[in-house]
């Protein structure tokens, strides 16, 4: 699958969780029935355009309401979407990502490679998840990734700001918001030279993701008997992998081009009533 | 698809039906109806 159908999948998607494009007009986002859907990729329900709603945002949610009952929704959702999709999410469905894809195609005068250091930087999205998704919502009644770090909800703001209808905002905006937007800034002249910088090093959902990765049903897959260990693949990569599907790749088929020996292919739903495993 | 999938995959389906069943999934609905100040660097 080429470069280009990639990318209109990624702008499909995005259209799709964003399709109430009246809210960028009016300034007041969509409250109907939709956002009872949690969009599998990463994006701000607080967005004007948003019509679902966000999973991370959620979890933390669920997390802040656990006095009253479980999330078992939250949980259901990221369940399902890890295991049909895992990272595939983050390489084809995602807008944060095609933000970022479109980013790093901005011609700077050096662009940082993968290396030992990024790959070790890229256990800092779990520190992220446990810390700021999972222990701050539960001993501090707050939704830490949200509340500091999260970009996609400061691009929601401002799409919010820019709005008069919401000037009365305008007064609220503080430390966090500053705090905020520079994270959001910095991120996005990062990833002018690193690539995809929020998901390989900060973003907890990919993190999860990750985790399903090696079981996910839809997906890149190396067939090991066609592998000759050439490791062009994980050349061509530009994420921190180390072979082909693991919890850092994503699923974008990129490395497909890359092999020489038709190893790499993408995994096709198929349902085997013998439960003979397929990974 | 193998075992592990499609047991992840009944357990997903039978999460969000208790999600459903125990106010869960309205509280997602919820939180995603109002402005989140929080997400938005305001609260």
């Amino acid at each position: 699958m080429g470069k280009f159908k990639r990318k209109i999948i990624q702008v499909c998607s995005a259209l799709l969780y964003n399709a109430y494009l009246k809210g960028f007009i009016t300034g007041r986002i969509y409250r109907g029935d939709l956002k009872f859907i949690c969009a599998p990729g990463l994006n701000c329900y607080s967005c004007p355009a948003a019509v679902t709603a966000c999973p991370l945002g959620a979890l933390q949610n669920a997390l802040l309401s656990l006095n009253y009952h479980i999330g078992w929704y939250i949980l259901g959702i990221i369940a399902l979407y890890g295991v049909i999709f895992g990272r595939f999410i983050c390489g084809w469905l995602c807008p944060f990502g095609l933000i970022q894809d479109l980013l790093y195609k901005i011609k700077s005068g050096f662009k940082i490679k993968k290396s030992k250091f990024t790959r070790w930087l890229a256990y800092l999205k779990y520190f992220i998840l446990i810390y700021l998704v999972i222990i701050t919502p539960l001993y501090y009644a707050a939704p830490g990734f949200c509340k500091y770090i999260c970009p996609v909800g400061t691009l929601s703001s401002l799409a919010l700001i820019a709005n008069p209808a919401n000037h009365n905002l305008l007064n609220m905006l503080g430390f966090l918001f500053a705090n905020k937007f520079i994270i959001l800034i910095a991120l996005s002249l990062a990833c002018i030279i690193c690539y995809r910088t929020f998901c390989r090093f900060i973003c907890p959902l990919g993190a999860i993701y990750g985790l399903f990765n090696k079981i996910n049903i839809l997906g890149v897959k190396l067939d090991n008997n066609k592998c000759v260990n050439c490791n062009a693949c994980i050349k061509t990569c530009k994420l921190d992998i180390k072979h082909v599907g693991d919890r850092e790749c994503i699923h974008c088929g990129e490395c497909i081009k890359s092999c020489g020996y038709d190893a790499i292919y993408f995994r096709k739903l198929k349902l085997n009533l013998n439960f003979k495993q397929d990974i | 698809m193998g075992r592990l999938q499609v047991l992840i995959l009944i357990l997903a389906v039978i999460f969000i039906i208790a999600g459903i069943l125990n106010g869960s999934a309205l509280d997602v609905l919820f939180k995603a109806s109002n402005i989140c100040m929080e997400c938005i660097g305001l609260g």
